[in-house]
């Protein structure tokens, strides 16, 4: 079977490189052996619905609300989905996956409808920098190791009960305030990681690719994983500052509510999974993330 | 008012024209900007890319009106803030024009200080967007800068429709068919969210929900069989002569072009002046390393990148890339996946910078065979190595010294990595013995590529400081 992967409105949701992911799914699936097409999707044309990977990136606010309303008025999406495509929507395009988001006019704008959350605007500044995730321990048992991604959004998403987050947010922002990142439903995978999340996160490329095609064998390539593995160590360095009292990201959304109270003082951590030691500079600088993770 | 511009200029010491000279000035007199600008005819050049270009060319032609040479200020080594711009303003002879290139983000609040003559609107794309966040952010404050300058004639390049509808408002414009590669960032209408669609095989644009379409242009860049020439609406034609390479190039010499006439100038001299100009701040200079003849190429952005692919010369020439991600690079490096590297297969490629291993996974899924040698140095040597010598085919011509036995190789450096370079080689901003900042460059005397104006660059191997946070 040939693996139909669209690549939807990049010149709407493409500003941050977002459309490497198709590029990176596509290749991962030709080295192995499958074969597999590449649509891409302007605005000018109507969305497929019988695609098997939906790609879809962040953008700015205006374009954002066009996309939505042309998702919104085919409806090719909500086919796609109902039938067990999976989709990948970074940032502007995970939010409006949601019951609603923030329109270009500052108020609320129709959402797909496709994940139970709702993006919100925030007094907050701008989330902006880098992100570390952990993911929960269903995607852990599953091999995905920490996530690492660049994180620029203004508006805030919050998750209903229909959706789980990705993970819990080790470093920057993530979904509001620090806490989780990501949304996942079903087949839709959901979060603000740019880099592109998939360039940085190859064995989220696999993870995704496996619903469709079934497990994977290895890939013989290095630099994917070298980039994983020099991003999470360059961030966690930027953690452990952070932990010894610098705030990151002056003046951004960071420095301000992720250090505050209980998060990483407070009973949330002490449970049994993570060790006291879990916040000392040596331990992270010398370990890296396998600290963090069950299973590395 | 502030204090006259001779304390201003002793404060900055005057002739070093320093970037921390010119914060100086701003913390004595923070309206310092206009108290300098004052009693001169200022033009200003503000765009995505292009801007040091335009304005080393704008400076050029107005140095040489009709021929005779005359003092202009400029600052051109990228120091674009009100800091660099006060700097370069107090360095330079009283009463002398000024052409300054400004950041994007900055615009409106130096117009409004020094009150130009002349604002020239080359484009806007994606570039640092952890800065800017959205590029309709600029446009939108652009389109306030032009109502508010009512006293200038706006130059703006009417193929970009984001700066088509920043200049929209302006009371005097001269559009410029400068022509639009990387178009991806103007498909939403800057005016109602619409489409825009942009006609196929000709340069019209317009959105399909509003209809605000290309202004129809002054002067316009032809490029055909017969060369590169200027087009003015009524009828003049004038051939474009660059040293510069690349179609970005004609397209700058055209908006600098338009800057001229909007000063008052005439196209011939103009011309004649700009193509004397044969590389900007180290850009498409080439440098001798131990073996290696290296041309330096400056790309910082996709819209950047779409103009360099056709300077490069061609396969299999080795082409080293350079990737930083520091503050005046912007900090998320996830632009590289909008650039089309697909399109080096067959080149030996070399990635390098603080980024190369991002850049290398990009080659990787690119399927462009690929090193990663992160030192700059020894990244050009080793696709020097991969190299053939000149003259054995390979060559472009781009090197004055065919048959030195020199391998040639294209290096391509976003903006933190090509200073880092430049200083690596010698040639860092503020070298000893160069030029001041403030005189005018001189067309003729760029054979000596380096030989820096000073005082535009804070200190060497701190480019951030000059293309940093914006307001």
């Amino acid at each position: 079977m040939s693996v139909l992967i669209a690549l939807v409105y990049p010149e709407l949701l493409g500003t941050y490189g977002d459309s490497g992911n198709a590029t990176i799914l596509a290749q991962r699936l030709r080295w192995r052996g499958h074969d597999t097409e590449f649509v891409t999707v302007s605005a000018a044309d109507s969305v497929p619905a019988s695609c098997d990977i939906y790609v879809i990136g962040g953008g700015e606010d205006l374009p954002q609300g066009l996309a939505a309303a042309k998702l919104n008025e085919s409806r090719a999406l909500h086919r796609a989905v109902d039938n067990g495509a999976v989709v990948l929507a970074v940032c502007a395009g995970f939010q409006i996956m949601g019951e609603r988001f923030v329109g270009p006019d500052g108020r609320a704008g129709a959402g797909l409808g496709l994940l139970d959350c709702v993006t919100v605007s925030t007094s907050a500044p701008r989330a902006i920098g880098e992100v570390l995730v952990e993911p929960s321990d269903e995607w852990q048992g599953r091999g995905l190791g920490v996530l690492t991604g660049f994180e620029n959004h203004g508006a805030v998403t919050e998750l209903g009960s229909g959706a789980r987050p990705v993970g819990e947010v080790r470093l920057g922002t993530g979904n509001k305030d620090g806490t989780v990142e990501g949304a996942v439903a079903g087949r839709i995978w959901a979060t603000y990681l740019h880099g592109p999340v998939l360039a940085r996160n190859p064995r989220l490329a696999d993870l995704l690719l496996s619903w469709v095609v079934g497990p994977l064998g290895p890939l013989e390539d290095s630099e994917p994983d070298a980039l994983h593995a020099e991003r999470v160590a360059r961030s966690f360095g930027e953690r452990n500052r952070d932990d010894h009292g610098g705030t990151r990201h002056g003046g951004t959304r960071h420095g301000g509510t992720r250090h505050g109270g209980t998060r990483h003082g407070g009973t949330r951590h002490s449970g049994t999974r993570h060790s006291g030691t879990r916040h000392s500079g040596t331990r992270h600088s010398g370990k890296g993330p396998t600290g963090w993770l069950r299973r590395s | 008012m502030g204090r006259g511009v001779g304390a201003l200029s002793r404060a900055a010491g005057r002739g070093s024209g320093s970037v921390i000279g010119g914060h100086a000035i701003l913390a004595i007199d923070p309206s310092a900007l206009g108290v300098l600008a004052g009693g001169r005819q200022v033009v200003l050049v503000s765009g995505t890319n292009g801007k040091t270009t335009t304005t080393k060319l704008l400076a050029a032609a107005l140095a040489a009106p009709e021929g005779e040479r005359r003092p202009v200020v400029t600052n051109l080594l990228g120091a674009n803030m009100p800091a660099g711009l006060a700097a370069a303003l107090a360095a330079g002879p009283a009463g002398a024009p000024a052409v300054l290139e400004v950041d994007e983000a900055w615009l409106g609040r130096v117009a409004a200080q020094v009150r130009p003559s002349v604002l020239v609107l080359l484009n806007l794309s994606r570039d640092q967007l952890d800065r800017n966040n959205e590029v309709r952010h600029v446009a939108q404050r652009w389109r306030q800068a032009c109502l508010e300058a009512t006293g200038a004639v706006v130059v703006a390049n009417a193929d970009d429709p984001l700066v088509a509808w920043a200049a929209g408002k302006a009371a005097k414009v001269i559009w410029v068919g400068a022509g639009l590669r990387w178009r991806n960032d103007a498909t939403g209408c800057p005016d109602c969210g619409g489409t825009v669609l942009f006609s196929e095989g000709t340069d019209d644009w317009s959105c399909q929900k509003c209809g605000f379409s290309r202004p129809q242009p002054d002067i316009w860049l032809a490029t055909g069989t017969a060369g590169a020439r200027a087009e003015l609406a009524a009828g003049e034609s004038h051939p474009l002569q660059l040293r510069l390479p690349g179609r970005c190039n004609q397209a700058n010499a055209v908006m600098a072009m338009a800057g001229v006439l909007g000063a008052g100038g005439t196209p011939g001299p103009a011309l004649a002046a700009m193509a004397a100009v044969a590389e900007v701040a180290g850009r498409y200079a080439t440098f001798d390393l131990v073996g290696v003849r290296a041309r330096l190429l400056l790309a910082k952005n996709p819209a950047g990148w779409a103009e360099v692919f056709d300077m490069l010369a061609p396969a299999p020439t080795p082409v080293v890339i350079a990737i930083n991600a520091r503050t005046a690079d912007g900090h998320d490096p996830s632009w590289l996946w909008d650039v089309p590297f697909e399109a080096l297969r067959g080149r030996p490629a070399i990635a390098t910078g603080e980024r190369g291993l991002d850049l290398a996974v990009r080659l990787h899924y690119a399927q462009v065979g690929h090193e990663l040698v992160p030192d700059l140095v020894e990244a050009v040597q080793a696709a020097g190595k991969r190299g053939r010598t000149e003259g054995t085919g390979t060559g472009t011509g781009t090197g004055t010294g065919t048959g030195t036995g020199k391998v040639q190789v294209d290096v391509v450096a976003n903006y933190t990595s090509f200073h880092q370079l430049l200083a690596r080689l010698g040639r860092a901003p503020g070298t000893p013995g160069a030029a001041r900042a403030g005189e005018a460059a001189t067309p003729g005397t760029s054979g000596t590529p380096g030989a820096a104006r000073a005082g535009e660059a804070a200190t060497p191997g701190t480019p951030t400081a000059s293309r940093g946070v914006g307001p």
